[in-house]
Formats: C-alpha cells, structure tokens, sequence
C-alpha cells in the first residue's frame, strides 16, 4: 500500500490520470439506470421491507385485489407465510380463498387466453415487477389513473399511457381527472404537461389513507420480488465483520513474514 | 510428531520418486523469484484466479439446478433464487463474480500497460493473457443469455447480429450460430454448453499457459528492470523474493480486502443500480418485444459505443473488432526500448492518460441511448482511442525517456 501511495507522489502524471480514472469511475456508478418513464416525477413510496406489518397488509391487498387476474407465479404462499410471521391456519383462511396447498405458488385460476380475449392482454405476473420496473414507478403507477372517456377502460394512466388495465382500486380512492396545462417552450414549440389531479368523486379512503394502503402494496411487491433481502443484509454484516477480523490477521502474517526485507 | 514427520518425507519421496511434486512447488512457489517493489496493482493477477475460481465453483451449483431450456429457464433461475438452499448466495456470487472478473482483468491489462509488461521478452505472454480476455468476452457474452431475461434475449440478438455485417458470409454465420433464423431454444442450448464445458476448458489452460510463460520469463515490476541482471552468488536475484512465503503472505490481505469489497456489492447491492443486474432482465425474454433501450453490461460498453459512433453497421463492427485486435500487437507498436512508465517520457504518459480516458468515457457512452451529444462524443473518443495505437510508433520512437536505474527501487517501511 504504502509503496504504491508513493509512487503516485512521486509520479504526478500517473497520479493525475489516477485521480480522473477515480473521477470518470464514480461518476458512472453515480448515473440513475431506469430511465424516467414517460410522464411526471411522483417521488418514493419510502416503502419499507423490513416492516413486517405493512408487508402483511400489503400481502392482504395483494390476494384481495391483484390476484383476481395477476399472479405471482414464482412465490410460495408457505414461504411469504413464514417470512411474515402467518401462521398455517391464517394463511388458509385469509389468503388461500380458492383452497389449496400451502406449498403452492401464488398462481391465479384466470386462463391466459381468456385475459387476452377480456382486456386485449394477458395481465403480466407481478413477482419481479418491483426488480424490472422498480417501486419509484409502482408508486406513480397506482395513483395515476385518471378519467378518460375515449377509453374502453374509461381510465388512462399517467405512468403507462393508454394502459390495458382498468382502476381497480377505485372504490379506493375514488375517481379523478388530470389537468393538463400547455406549455410553450422558448423555441415556440408548445407541449401539453401535467398539472395536477382533481378528484371527481371521493373514495372510501382518504387521500392519506389510500397513500398507505399503495405504499404496503408496494412495500409487498418489492419483498416477492427478492424474498430473501432482509436475510441477504442480516448476513452481510456478518460476513463483513468476519473478513475483517480475518483482514487483521493476514495483515500481522504478511508483516511478520515481511519485516526482513530490506 | 518425529515418526509422523518421518512418515510424510517418505510418501513425499514416494510421490517425487513418480511425479515432480517437490520439484514443481519449487519452480513455481517456494523458489520462484519476483522483484520484492510490487506495488498494489500486481495484485490483480492473483484476484483474476481467484474470481476464476469462484466462477467455477458457483457455476457448478448453477448447473445443478438450472434449466436450459427457453420454456424453463427464466423460471429456473427464479427457483434458484427463492427455493433452493443458498442458492441466492450462489447466484450473486456469479453475478458479482462476472463484474469482477473484467474488473479486475482490466485493471491488470491496465497495469501491463503502465509497466510495459507486454515489452521483449513478455510479447507472447501478453498475447496469451489477451487470448484469455477474448475467451473471457465470449464467456460473459454466452452466459448473459441463460438467465433468458429481456436484455439476455435482445443483447443476443444484437451482438450476433454483429457477425451479418462480414461481407459474403454473414447471413449464414449468423444462421450458423444461433442454429435458427432467430434467438431460440437451440441458442439457448447450444450457448449453454459453450459456457459450461468449451470455453471454461479454454480459459483454464490458457490460464495455466499464462503463468507457465510467465514463470519462464519472470514477473517484471514497477520500475520495469530485470532482476535476473542481478544475481548474487547463489544465483538468485538480489531484488527477488520467493513468490511463497512472500508474495503468497501479501496476496491474502489483497485477497480480503477484495473478499471486502465483493462482500460488500453481494450482500448490499446485488444489482450494483442496475450495472451488474439490469432491472429489464428481471422481465423473461419475449420475442416479440423489444426493449426501448437496449444497452449491453457495462463491461463491454466502451466497444458498443465504438460499434455505435459510427453510422455504416459494417464499418462500426470492424471498428469494434479493431479496437481489440489492436491490443494484441501492443508489444510491437511500442518501438521504446525503456519499460516502466516511471522513466518513460511525457509523450506516452499523456497517450497512455488519455487512452484511459477514452475508455472510460466510451464505457459511459455505451449506457447512453443513440442521440445527440452522446453519438458525437463517441465519434470523438473512438478517434482518441484509436490515435493511441495508430500514432504508437511514432510518438514511442522519438520519446524522451529518463535513465532507467541498475536496481529496483524499495522503500522498506
């Protein structure tokens, strides 16, 4: 270590091109992936995956209100049952309506051809709908649905324009209308942007609610999309503070067999 | 403790008597010599094994619960995922692992440039270690497309297309290596076992052909002198150390502290933001649609960006192939007889610089979708990158280089 910070010293033409590479480097790993979806910027849902709560509420919602046509195909209802504390019985009776085992995937008894022919597309599976899409848009997505009468849904969505699936949730939240404004640009070209929603008829839910009742939704949907992250960052640590304890050891070795070269 | 010892010299004599066991650990450990100035940046040969080795390991498991199969395989790797025991652990490993490996394997090829590693008389064991790059491309290239996600599917689709823009025999070597007219369950098939069983095997002897040439001419080092010029009367280099216990010793701090960091992206951030995972891969391949943006892993970027900058697909192949083809006869465009960049004169630090910079600003390049400003900063770093090698010749012979010291320098701490 110490040669090579030397080195560097001593030489200010590597150390230059060093410094840029280090600059270039952490501003490529700093860039954001998921480009913006089209249309506005609606924040984080400041979920929280280790909050086992909200992930049994947002498990709850799920079974009541996705899994008539999606399904999650590659999760097993025993392992959400133990990974959120639901016991055998709870399970059966709260979140397996249809019967079954509990070893079973959350499958969805809907026939794909029949989707297809119902709303002109088979209702994608969910499992890793938060790893692909990321939760950023899950949160926009359910709570940009607006009235649109040229829709045979009578919904668009601000998140996926012209979107196949209707506002399921809107007993929820109720019905509103976006408020478009246009825009005229410097150059003289004008756009038609976003404004704001206004709601048309209120939901069951308050605005505050129906904002929680998304955020465990989402909060669910991010825990199948990788059931094992909490164990994953538990184990971490673990593993960190192993290596490093074994770090200071392979340290005093490397120093004690080297403390002879001169 | 004496009739034990006595007992393992006898078989160790047995087994001498009938393979050179002794005699290789010799050669090769206990009494190979390297100069003792190794900085931090020879330590990247060593980690590139060790990635090796994970690979390995992990892939094997892999293979034990994966399907190839395009009906089964998105799924499958799923399974591995959520249902098989540590498999999560396993996966992320060789996810993590592939990231690293070029990681690593670039900062390496990186420090044989600094040093001049690839100068007489290392020519072929830099050829052999650039074989091992190459071998190592096509690796990460088939394997992308097991997990059969939406960008294994679509990166497929492009890089094989690449091979079309060959005059005369394009179209049918590309029939050729997909097996079909399109990415398809035989691809699948026949990547998988490109990746699992030949290209493994090539890697592991190429490895082993590196180090065997490596060991004849020796390890150079920092300051680029040989330390075979200097023997003491025991015929041992007055500058070298015994690869073990020495360089083993150094190798495993560098190793944990590598394990740290590898830890530390595996268990943290698995998806490295989307570079070492891309979020649209967590979608199964579907043939009909294709992404909005398609962007290979960020280990082969700086050549998708070359490919892109220019407009005529064919040209921008043969670029991209050139680009690292180019590498491989370094050691004969560089016409400057001193090796290490500390004596060496301006004109090639400032090339080497901005050679670095190019690839590094095309590997950004390569993420960005195809418009403006990126195409044109493309076009601008591929003529650097290129310039870097093309002028080689000229800006090597004339170069004003410093006096290169009788010994190593060492400062011991």
């Amino acid at each position: 270590m110490r040669s090579f910070a030397g080195e560097l010293k001593k030489f200010s033409g590597s150390l230059r091109t060093a410094s840029v590479v280090a600059i270039l480097a952490g501003s490529l790993v700093s860039l954001p992936v998921i480009a913006a979806e089209g249309g506005p910027d609606f924040g984080h849902p400041n979920n929280d995956v280790s909050n086992i709560g909200s992930l049994q509420r947002g498990a709850k919602i799920f079974v009541n209100y996705c899994m008539g046509c999606h399904s999650a195909k590659y999760v097993r209802y025993n392992r959400l049952a133990r990974d959120l504390g639901i016991t055998e019985d709870q399970l059966l009776n709260n979140l397996m309506f249809l019967g079954g085992k509990p070893f079973d995937m959350m499958r969805n008894p809907m026939p794909a051809a029949d989707a297809e022919r119902w709303f002109g597309v088979t209702p994608p599976d969910l499992s890793l709908v938060a790893r692909s899409r990321g939760t950023d848009f899950l949160w926009a997505f359910l709570r940009s649905f607006y009235i649109d009468d040229t829709r045979q849904t009578g919904v668009n969505n601000l998140a996926i324009e012209s979107v196949a699936m209707p506002h399921v949730l809107w007993e929820l939240q109720g019905m509103q209308r976006a408020v478009f404004e246009e825009q005229t640009h410097d150059d003289g070209s004008s756009a038609v942007v976003f404004e704001r929603f206004e709601s048309v008829t209120p939901g069951i839910l308050s605005p505050e609610e129906y904002d929680k009742f998304v955020r465990d939704l989402v909060n669910f949907l991010e825990y199948i999309g990788e059931p094992i992250q909490l164990e994953r960052r538990r184990l971490g640590i673990w593993v960190l503070l192993f290596l490093l304890v074994f770090g200071l050891f392979a340290y005093a070795l490397k120093n004690e067999i080297w403390k002879d070269i001169k | 403790m004496g009739r034990f010892s006595d007992n393992m010299s006898q078989l160790v004599d047995w087994i001498d008597a009938r393979f050179p066991m002794t005699k290789m650990l010799k050669e090769h450990a206990t009494e190979y010599y390297a100069a003792k100035n190794f900085n931090v940046l020879y330590v990247f040969g060593v980690l590139a094994m060790v990635v090796l080795i994970v690979q390995l390991i992990t892939g094997i498991f892999l293979t034990m619960s994966y399907k190839p199969d395009a009906e089964k395989a998105f799924a499958s790797v799923e399974y591995i995922m959520r249902d098989v025991e540590w498999g999560w652990l396993i996966r992320y490993m060789h996810s993590t692992g592939a990231s690293a490996f070029f990681l690593v394997v670039y900062i390496h090829m990186f420090r044989g440039m600094m040093y001049g590693s690839y100068k007489k008389p290392r020519e072929l064991l830099w050829v052999i270690g650039m074989l091992i790059y190459l071998a190592l491309m096509a690796e990460g290239f088939l394997g992308y497309l097991l997990p059969w996600g939406q960008m294994s599917y679509w990166g497929a689709q492009v890089i094989v297309s690449l091979f079309g823009a060959i005059p005369g025999i394009g179209e049918g070597l590309v029939e050729w290596i997909r097996g079909d007219y399109f990415i398809s369950d035989i691809t699948l098939n026949r990547f998988f076992a490109l990746h699992v069983a030949a290209v493994p095997l090539a890697l592991i002897v190429l490895v082993v052909v590196h180090i065997l040439a490596l060991h004849e001419t020796g390890s150079l080092n920092p300051d680029g002198v040989e330390i075979k010029e200097h023997k003491g009367p025991d015929g041992i280099p007055l500058d070298g150390i015994a690869f073990h216990p020495y360089y083993t010793a150094k190798d495993l701090v560098a190793i944990v502290i590598f394990a740290i960091a590898f830890s530390a992206v595996l268990f943290f951030a698995p998806e490295m933001g989307g570079y070492f995972l891309e979020h649209a891969n967590f979608e199964p391949a579907n043939a009909l649609k294709t992404p909005e943006h398609i962007a290979p892993v960020w280990y082969y970027t700086p050549f998708y960006a070359i490919l892109r900058a220019v407009p005529s697909k064919g040209f921008g192949a043969f670029l991209m192939f050139m680009a690292i083809l180019l590498l491989f006869f370094l050691p004969w465009l560089d016409r400057c007889k001193v090796k290490s960049i500390r004596y060496r004169g301006w004109t090639f630090k400032l090339a080497l610089t901005i050679f670095a910079i190019s690839f590094l600003v095309l590997g950004y390049l390569g993420l960005q979708p195809a418009v403006e400003p990126y195409k044109t900063f493309s076009q601008i770093f591929t003529i650097l990158y290129f310039s870097f090698f093309i002028f080689m010749p000229v800006y090597t012979r004339f170069e004003k280089t410093k006096p290169v010291p009788e010994r190593v320098t060492f400062l011991s701490g």
